[in-house]
């Protein structure tokens, strides 16, 4: 196990690397330059255009930059926005619970209705059922999320009235931010009813970005479940006249725990991508939308810090599940150490 | 209570009565600000957010008008030789109390000495804090200013370099905005400079209470207002950056004024009886910009064929829905010297193309620079662009459409690049010079602000003459014959100036739409 | 030699047989690869069927809803955006540029995934692990956020778009080919070929690759569909194809702000989406159960 740590922890450390590199290298080739941005439609003269790219340190030759930015990053320094004038980890930090929140309600809402869905299918495999829930989650899979918040949107909020259109709460509740989890400053403020209306608006945003994962989920389980159904031990439990129903909710949660965290796994990447999408429709006060506003608006700073801050968690994510495989799996440590 | 709540779970929205006593008024504002400190700032979110709500200026504009009256200052006179002008300041204003700071003294000429100080003197110990002070720089005071003096502390004196007539306007501007050096002195004590400007202490109206990033700025009325307490008891900027989404909200009462609707959104706000949908024309003007120093847009005549070419009713049906009026002019309609007996160019393929090919020019090739963001002068260039090359098209003109990152696009247009190019200019002071001057003189086309990189000496010594007088009748005369030149000449296809909508809803009383573009929820906003 | 090669045809047509045995199985795959080829066919003769011009603006019939709804007319059957183009035909015109993008995606990062994968797997040593490294460093970052990035870089535009994409999707087709390769070099024929003196280039290209074709070929088709989205994706966000380019996630962002009053300019490029990806992803589950016999059974 403690080898395991360490050889995976090894193979970060180059990963690291390559992205302080990627995040650094952009900046440098991209076209214009911060101070551009900074001056408008007015602009700037030349001698002071200078003077402020010196500010910057853009001066220097570009290996002493990097090893500046090395040196800053090491001691907690990721640089500061352009746009606003804050720490970039500052900033981060203060958005990340709500992409957090956001992303686990999805991933919930992806296992509450997934994981029963691809039961049934498999118990039923070859009816109608079965394929009709395989439709569903094929479509899911296929679908442009973009589109399909949009087309809530539309659906439930503007013609239905249904949901709120976008933010996490009301704004006529003062909630003062404590974890920055709103479901539970909700909780902690004296403020009535607006636990109610964050979960509210969680809902739809909730609901598109956990599309793909409840697609993916649904086909997973219903793959793993005839793996199991076909199993010797369970078609002797089966004939020994243990009914279907606790076959299933013995083998079933074992399953689906390995599912949820393959799937954890293999979606984090997709699902912050998602998140980019997701709360860019849903106006999220998250990372997706922060990094995507920085990108449009040439906050260099806070590209090149929220690229590493972002490729970081996702890391570290990855490491917790390649951990998590370990204990409901330990075969797997022994194969995975090898690569 | 349990009316919001189950409200609240039905998912109907909140009734914005029920909910508390204070009288709550919430904006779906377009993004999030920059910062606090306007001086630092150049875009009107963060104006908005800050030196409307939080800070006050020696003179101000009033409320719906380019009017300047009295702010922090009582009075002001000008020397005759106008390089002097003396403030005589406000007695009795107060700060705001905030959990890091409680003022000790009154408002008074140390704060004056202290906001603009910060801007001009180099070694002043807080003028690297935060930033470039921008618009100091672009309104050129640096080299205006020769000296501003503490005659007492209720009276400041500013010498000037030379005469400029729009100076008092200018103090009236957003980045002219008094802070407090009481404020400054105890965060120099404490270590904590730049906290100035994420913990803003002014004199206004609002006292800043918190911001989270990208989701709201809240604020509450500041009790001992100089002017009279607001009528809102508190304030929240809810950040909307999608206008359908603004718009939905606004729909559903979970805001009570939003600007910048999408123009197709208009007409069906119009048609509801719970939205009062306010319109002032903006100061502003949306155009095309010929190089005029590349072949074939060096001709006159090429330049005024293209213009007739163009179907601008078309662009003001489609890129604006009808929000907004067709320009013929470089100065917007509501601005002193706008010059109404110019006469636009008709819409005339035919015509066009007869001059066209009159001019030896056929076959044509050119592009169409188109900026990648919106803004107030032109909701959609893509869009605007599209229409351009489809009405050029027409007459045998083979334009491309080319868009560049917005910092990348100012520079590359700046330094002529194009051969076309859409731009557009939004007033920041009120006077004729301040477009002008600034978009088509022969320095801006040296230095490249003038996109058409027009230099006409006749229209440029006209506004040179007008900037050296204080008399508003003759400069008047002036800036009319310099329209008529620069319809002639034709550096620009002058597109729209577009009208300003703002849907409030019918609760809200007393709002009014200001030119300059902020946002200003003191003076008479209530709520019913 | 060429006797040879005149058995492998013959048991080439075989497995082509077998292939199509077992694809049809599946009804629905069978549905995805017609509808496909109906997009296809679309596609090249977008010009023939689409009955406007896709640029063409009819301004006095800007914002038409589709023709079933009162008001709409039936030359212009799904109705018109803005500046009153036809939208049918747009979107006609939009598959052409979402299939080119998907093909480009593929077979870019196809061909620089296997060949990457391939020397990986071969050579082994330094080479290997600086790829697998560079690898690793791409898949740290979220793709599209990656491909966002790589497009702000090399400025907005459809055969950007195309290029940054494929780069995100090259590591998965890298750790694919190097997986079967290393599995493939120790079999015994590789070592026979190796023994009767082929070099490394034939090694590769002629012993091995064919042998691990079965699953990166699956792998293309996933990476087919979910390039499509993507392209339309960062379309969507004003980073791929810029109009008045029809590309279908374009076609979305450019008619955003109408979703309020013209919903159809938003509702039917989405749904060509929807329906062009979901098509492939049937048919790339019927190959992945026709080409992998290990999951032939379930």
């Amino acid at each position: 196990m403690f080898r395991f740590l360490i050889n995976r922890l090894m193979l970060m450390v180059p990963v690291f690397f390559g992205v302080t590199l990627v995040a650094f290298g952009f900046i440098r080739v991209l076209p214009g330059d911060p101070v551009e941005v900074l001056a408008g439609e007015r602009g700037v003269s030349p001698e002071r255009h200078a003077e402020l790219l010196a500010q910057l340190g853009f001066d220097k030759p570009l290996w002493q930059q990097y090893f500046n930015y090395i040196g800053d990053i090491f001691q907690g320094d990721l640089g500061t926005s352009l746009i606003t004038n804050r720490p970039v980890v500052e900033e981060f930090f203060e958005l990340f619970p709500a992409t957090a929140e956001l992303g686990l309600c999805a991933i919930l809402f992806a296992l509450i209705i997934g994981i029963p869905a691809g039961i049934i299918a498999a118990i039923k495999r070859g009816t109608w059922v079965d394929q009709g829930i395989m439709s569903i989650s094929l479509t899911g899979y296929s679908m442009p999320i973009f589109w399909w918040g949009l087309l809530l949107i539309i659906l439930f909020s503007n013609t239905l009235n249904l949901t709120p259109v976008s933010g996490r709460l009301s704004f006529l509740f003062d909630v003062p931010p404590v974890t920055g989890f709103m479901l539970i400053d909700t909780l902690l403020s004296d403020e009535k009813g607006s636990f109610l209306n964050a979960l509210h608006h969680l809902i739809l945003p909730s609901i598109v970005l956990g599309t793909i994962p409840l697609a993916v989920i649904a086909r997973q389980t219903r793959s793993a479940m005839l793996e199991v159904l076909s199993e010797d031990y369970v078609r002797t439990a089966r004939a020994k006249g243990l009914s279907t129903f606790r076959v299933v909710a013995i083998h079933a949660l074992r399953n689906a725990m390995i599912t949820v965290v393959t799937v954890i796994g293999l979606q984090i990447s997709l699902l912050l991508a998602g998140a980019i999408l997701t709360e860019t429709i849903f106006g999220w006060p998250g990372i997706g939308k922060w990094i995507i506003f920085s990108v449009f608006s040439r906050d260099y700073f806070a590209v090149q810090g929220g690229l590493l801050l972002i490729a970081t968690s996702i890391m570290i994510v990855n490491l917790i599940v390649d951990l998590l495989y370990g204990f409901i799996n330990p075969r797997i440590l022994h194969q995975k150490s090898k690569s | 209570m349990k009316k919001t709540l189950l409200a609240a779970g039905l998912g109907l929205g909140l009734a914005l009565s029920g909910v508390a006593q204070a009288k709550t008024l919430v904006y779906c504002s377009e993004g999030s600000p920059e910062g606090f400190t306007p001086s630092l700032y150049s875009a009107g979110t963060t104006f908005d957010a800050s030196s409307q709500t939080i800070f006050n200026r020696l003179v101000q504009f009033e409320t719906g008008t380019t009017k300047v009256i009295p702010g922090l200052a009582e009075s002001w006179t000008a020397s005759d030789d106008g390089l002097e002008y003396t403030f005589n300041l406000r007695k009795g204003v107060k700060f705001h109390t905030t959990p890091d700071f409680t003022p000790t003294r009154d408002f008074n000429a140390d704060d004056i000495l202290f906001s603009y100080n910060r801007q001009w003197k180099e070694d002043h110990p807080y003028y690297a804090i935060g930033g470039e002070h921008l618009y100091f720089g672009w309104m050129g005071m640096g080299e205006l200013l020769s000296s501003i003096d503490k005659i007492d502390d209720y009276t400041v004196k500013f010498t000037l370099t030379k005469p400029e007539s729009p100076f008092v306007s200018n103090l009236a501007m957003d980045f002219a905005s008094i802070l407090s050096a009481e404020y400054a002195d105890n965060l120099t004590a404490s270590g904590n400079q730049a906290d100035i400007d994420f913990k803003p202490v002014g004199t206004g109206p609002f006292v800043f209470q918190s911001y989270q990033k990208d989701s709201m700025i809240r604020y509450k009325a500041h009790d001992d207002y100089w002017d009279g307490r607001s009528n809102i008891d508190k304030l929240v900027f809810a950040i909307t950056t999608d206008a359908s989404v603004r718009y939905q909200k606004l729909k559903a009462g979970e805001c009570h004024v939003m600007p910048y609707p999408n123009p197709a959104d208009v007409a069906e706000m119009q048609a509801d009886p719970e939205i009062n949908v306010l319109e002032q024309e903006g100061l502003n003007v949306g155009y095309l910009a010929f190089n005029t120093e590349k072949a074939p847009f060096n001709q006159k005549a090429v330049r005024q064929a293209l213009s007739m070419a163009i179907n601008k009713q078309a662009i003001l049906d489609i890129v604006f829905e009808g929000a907004g009026a067709v320009a013929k002019n470089p100065i917007p309609p509501t601005m002193w010297s706008y010059n109404h007996a110019v006469r636009d160019y008709a819409y005339d393929p035919a015509g066009a193309k007869a001059m066209l090919d009159a001019a030896g020019v056929s076959g044509l090739k050119t592009n169409i620079w188109a900026m990648p963001v919106q803004r107030p002068y032109n909701p959609n260039a893509r869009r605007m662009a599209e229409l351009i090359q489809a009405d050029w098209a027409a007459v045998g003109v083979d334009a491309e459409i080319v868009t560049f990152e917005w910092g990348e696009y100012l520079k590359r247009s700046n330094a002529g690049e194009h051969d076309t190019v859409l731009l557009g200019w939004t007033g920041d002071n009120g006077d004729p010079d301040n477009f002008m001057g600034v978009l088509l003189g022969c320095a801006a086309a040296e230095s490249g602000g003038n996109r058409a990189r027009w230099c006409h000496e006749e229209f440029d010594s006209l506004l040179n003459q007008a900037r050296q007088l204080t008399d508003q009748a003759e400069r008047t005369t002036l800036y009319e014959q310099a329209q008529v030149i620069f319809k002639e000449e034709a550096p620009w296809v002058t597109i729209a100036h577009s009208v300003a909508f703002k849907p409030v809803r019918a609760e809200v009383t007393g709002f009014k739409v200001h030119p300059l573009g902020s946002h200003i929820f003191y003076d008479g906003v209530d709520l019913k | 030699m060429s006797a040879t090669s005149s058995v492998s045809t013959s048991i080439r047509a075989q497995q082509w047989k077998e292939f199509w045995f077992y694809f049809s199985v599946s009804k629905t795959a069978v549905a995805g690869l017609v509808f496909l080829i109906l997009v296809v066919l679309m596609a090249l003769f977008a010009d023939v069927i689409s009955p406007h011009g896709p640029a063409e603006q009819y301004r006095e019939f800007a914002k038409l809803p589709p023709a079933w709804i009162e008001g709409g007319q039936l030359q212009f059957f799904l109705g018109t955006d803005y500046a009153g183009r036809d939208m049918l035909s747009r979107i006609i015109h939009g598959s052409r540029l979402s299939l080119l993008a998907g093909c480009v995606v593929v077979v870019l990062s196809m061909s620089i995934g296997v060949l990457l994968g391939l020397i990986a797997g071969y050579r082994g040593g330094w080479v290997e692990t600086l790829i697998m490294r560079v690898m690793d460093t791409i898949m740290a970052v979220p793709g599209l956020l990656l491909a966002l990035v790589l497009v702000a870089i090399l400025g907005p535009g459809l055969l950007n778009a195309m290029v940054a994409i494929a780069i995100t999707y090259t590591p998965s087709f890298v750790r694919l080919t190097r997986a079967s390769t290393l599995t493939e070099l120790n079999r015994d024929y590789v070592t026979a070929s190796k023994v009767a003196g082929a070099g490394p280039a034939r090694l590769m290209f002629i012993s091995i690759l064919p042998n691990c074709m079965a699953p990166i070929i699956v792998q293309g088709t996933l990476s087919f569909s979910t390039a499509i989205l993507d392209t339309a994706a960062l379309g969507f966000l004003g980073m791929g194809a810029q109009a008045p380019i029809p590309e279908w996630g374009t076609l979305i962002a450019e008619n955003r702000d109408l979703i309020m009053s013209a919903p159809w300019t938003v509702t039917f490029p989405g749904i060509a989406i929807l329906f062009a990806v979901l098509a492939i992803n049937l048919v790339g589950d019927g190959l992945r159960d026709a080409l992998d016999p290990k999951l032939k059974r379930s």
